[in-house]
């Protein structure tokens, strides 16, 4: 289908989105452009680009700061954290990550950021304020997937090569228990509530979903979608709905969103999106869900109480992470 | 470029014993449990030339918190790797000659990887490489990795030496990794049940570099052979991968002549008034395709046929199991750990090895034992759950022992693709259009 064909289309689905965005609150979408250097702002009630921000090399994994001013940037090729200040819009610090971090999490009460290291087999804790290394974990081969349980105890960080999710005390920087997952997980987070602990395996082709409490895998669902060769099922990113009624697990270059129903836990519906889809964000309300594209370098909005796609649109080079802001 | 660096690895060149201990993240625990693992197993196995150990280069990691498990607790899981020397020819060009630690320093990489593991599931991994000097005897060396309790041993030999090694533990706990040796028959009629195969065999290699070519619609071949028996074997490969995938050879000429030698004034010169000569008069074709193992003249032909056309097969374009500018699927990381721990680029053996030394760690892991009739089960298992760089998880064929892996074809400095290619369907697994399949497979395992 033709360029002009496909603007057309999505202006037209915009139209009718801005409708419903604006009873919405106000929200700022932020994307990590891996081949562009760049973060794409994106107005929450227009869905339109804002602005691109120049950052550092090979920005991958991004987060919001708990207070909202700030966002810290992985820039992976410069061996840092970047921290982004969202009133100038201009980097006004850096974070002692070690070399090539790739994701990130932050504490429940703002501080510590912790960074997993996959060059050193390590999981850094940064003190926020200070800007100062104040733990470092040693853990599996290529530690990626960073999850921080919602009453801060626990945080959990996911080795590629050892295929294990590590659970670290943070109080005292202890693993505490090792659970062996499908090969290279990517991904680890909790539900709201935290009961339950989702990893995705991306070469396993799976999600792990494990009972925090035993740290026993209650179910490993796998992926098939018609015509959709099977190695291709790849999860990486997954987020939960807060009261616990869904979850969606993007697939990678299977071009889809799984939406999962927590309960059953199994695959109630696949979504097609852009072309390997990698991280996943909620707006606030939790009425939208925006997916990074890394192949077709867009980004696919989806409705999350129709569950339909609404709106695709194009962003910088190989979208990476996304972080949404209520501001 | 680091290929010539490899002459200064720290891995001394000799023949006979070595033990390679994990590398210790320097990490008070790590050491401690890595001095109980030298108390307890190297005694009986070092012998009289053993440089010492760590060979390799320790990490300058600032000591981090250490992990809770208790040393005392490891169960120690000793790898074994025999390398048999041979001749090879000196390749023509310098950037490729092969080097003194080929293959073991990957199996030395996949060692680390094994112990960070290990730490958590409390195992310990280990490596004794027996080093077989030409003419030297392949099988004592192996009685002796076996006598010291190794199950599980990588070899680097040719195929005659792999089989008679695959002979003479028969019926034995013990489980032998080929991480070089192509040859055909060692996964058709002389396959062995005490055998996997990390090294692709010819006909992956020929049918992944095949896949690409019709796939680019380049499938008129012209095929130009050298006289060795290697050449001919792989010529037969490119033959059967022309009939299965469409790709038609319009002629097969042999190179009879010496080719100039690139060292002398005049080398180059000879050479670029041989090439074309050679390579005129062909019918119309769109690749040369190159059969010259032995590097005779295969490299010297791109950019020297009488017709510009590009060149493919054992010169210009091949089909590897890996190559040091692949980058995807998260191979950046393994890149750099395996060039900080050898100081060189990270080559197919190396790979090859890497991943026997990986699945043992693998199927240990996953067997919670280390245990030879589990292990060896769950390593030949489609449970064997193994991430290798490769977009896919990679498991060992059941008929006959192979790996299946995607193929990197690639040019001399980058990657072109990764075959399978698509459209090239299959029922069950699209990776197994390369190579052997199930319903044509001749072996009998014995």
């Amino acid at each position: 289908m033709p360029r002009t064909e496909n603007l057309a289309i999505a202006i037209a689905v915009a139209g009718s989105v801005s409708c419903f965005a604006v009873d919405a609150l106000a929200y700022t979408v932020y994307v990590s452009n891996e081949k562009d250097n760049s973060i794409s702002v994106i107005d929450g009630a227009t869905l339109e680009i804002k602005k691109t921000i120049p950052v550092g090399q090979r920005p991958r994994g991004i987060i919001l700061t708990k207070d909202g001013k700030s966002l810290l940037i992985c820039a992976s090729d410069d061996d840092t954290v970047q921290i982004l200040d969202l009133a100038s819009n201009k980097i006004v610090g850096t974070l002692p990550s070690g070399p090539d971090p790739e994701q990130l999490n932050i504490h429940p009460s703002g501080s510590p950021v912790y960074i997993a290291n996959e060059d050193d087999a390590l999981m850094t804790a940064i003190d926020l304020a200070q800007h100062k290394v104040i733990a470092e974990v040693p853990v599996g081969v290529e530690p990626e997937g960073v999850g921080v349980s919602p009453d801060g105890k626990t945080l959990i960080a996911t080795s590629e090569t050892s295929n294990m999710a590590h659970f670290i005390d943070t109080e005292s920087y202890e693993i505490v228990d090792n659970v062996l997952v499908g090969s290279r997980p990517r991904y680890a987070e909790f539900s709201a509530d935290g009961s339950q602990l989702w990893v995705t395996s991306e070469v396993a082709g799976t999600v792990s979903v494990i009972d925090t409490k035993t740290r026993q895998i209650i179910k490993t669902i796998g992926f098939e979608i018609p015509g959709v060769r099977p190695e291709n099922m790849q999860p990486v990113g997954v987020r939960i709905l807060k009261d616990g009624s869904k979850a969606f697990v993007a697939l990678g270059p299977a071009n889809h969103v799984a939406v999962i129903d927590t309960k059953k836990l199994e695959v109630e519906q696949y979504l097609l999106v852009g072309q390997r889809v990698w991280q996943l964000a909620f707006t606030p309300d939790e009425k939208l869900l925006f997916t990074t594209n890394g192949n077709s370098n867009d980004v696919s909005v989806i409705d999350v109480p129709a569950l339909r796609v609404i709106k695709s649109m194009p962003v910088g080079s190989a979208p990476w992470g996304v972080a949404i802001s209520p501001q | 470029m680091q290929p010539s660096k490899s002459k200064v690895s720290s891995l001394p060149a000799h023949f006979g014993h070595e033990r390679i201990g994990k590398i210790p993240v320097a990490n008070f625990l790590l050491s401690l449990t890595w001095m109980c693992a030298c108390l307890l197993a190297a005694t009986p196995l070092r012998a009289a030339d053993d440089q010492g150990w760590p060979i390799a280069p320790a990490d300058s990691t600032p000591a981090p918190s250490a992990p809770s498990a208790p040393a005392a607790e490891m169960t120690e899981v000793p790898i074994g790797y025999l390398k048999q020397e041979v001749k090879r020819p000196i390749p023509l060009s310098r950037l490729y000659v092969e080097p003194e630690d080929y293959g073991i320093a990957g199996a030395q990489l996949a060692l680390k990887d094994n112990n960070t593991t290990g730490r958590f599931t409390k195992q310990d991994f280990t490596l004794d490489v027996e080093r077989v000097a030409i003419g030297g005897d392949a099988v004592a060396a192996l009685q002796k990795l076996v006598a010291s309790g190794h199950h599980f041993i990588l070899v680097d030999a040719p195929a005659e030496t792999l089989l008679e090694l695959s002979d003479s533990v028969n019926g034995q706990d013990v489980l032998l990794f080929n991480v070089r040796a192509e040859d055909e028959e060692l996964r058709q009629e002389e396959c062995r049940a005490n055998v996997l195969h990390t090294a692709p065999d010819r006909y992956m290699l020929a049918d992944a570099l095949a896949q690409y070519l019709v796939w680019k619609r380049w499938q008129r071949w012209f095929v130009v052979k050298g006289v060795f028996p290697e050449d001919l074997a792989y010529l037969e490969a490119i033959e059967r991968a022309a009939k299965r995938f469409g790709g038609t050879i319009v002629e097969e000429r042999e190179y009879k002549e010496t080719p100039g030698a690139r060292r002398s004034d005049s080398g180059e010169q000879q050479i670029q008034q041989q090439m074309p000569v050679f390579t005129q008069g062909a019918p119309a074709y769109d690749v040369v395709v190159v059969a010259d193992e032995k590097e005779v003249f295969g490299p010297y032909l791109p950019f020297r046929t009488w017709d510009p056309r590009p060149v493919a097969g054992t010169a210009g374009l091949k089909a590897m199991s890996w190559h040091p500018a692949h980058e995807q699927w998260g191979a950046t990381q393994m890149q750099n750990r395996f060039q900080r721990l050898a100081n060189r680029f990270m080559w197919p053996v190396d790979y090859q090895a890497w991943i026997a030394v990986r699945a043992i760690g693998e199927g240990t892991t996953r067997a919670r034992t280390a245990d030879f009739a589990p292990v060896n089960a769950l390593i030949r298992s489609k449970d064997l759950n193994l991430a290798a760089f490769k977009g896919q998880k990679v498991t060992f064929r059941s008929w006959d022992g192979q790996l299946r892996q995607p193929i990197i074809v690639t040019g001399p400095d980058l990657p072109v693709s990764i075959s399978p290619q698509e459209g090239f369907l299959h029922e069950k697994a699209e990776v197994d259009t390369l190579g052997v399949d199930e319903p044509e497979t001749k072996c009998k395992f014995k």
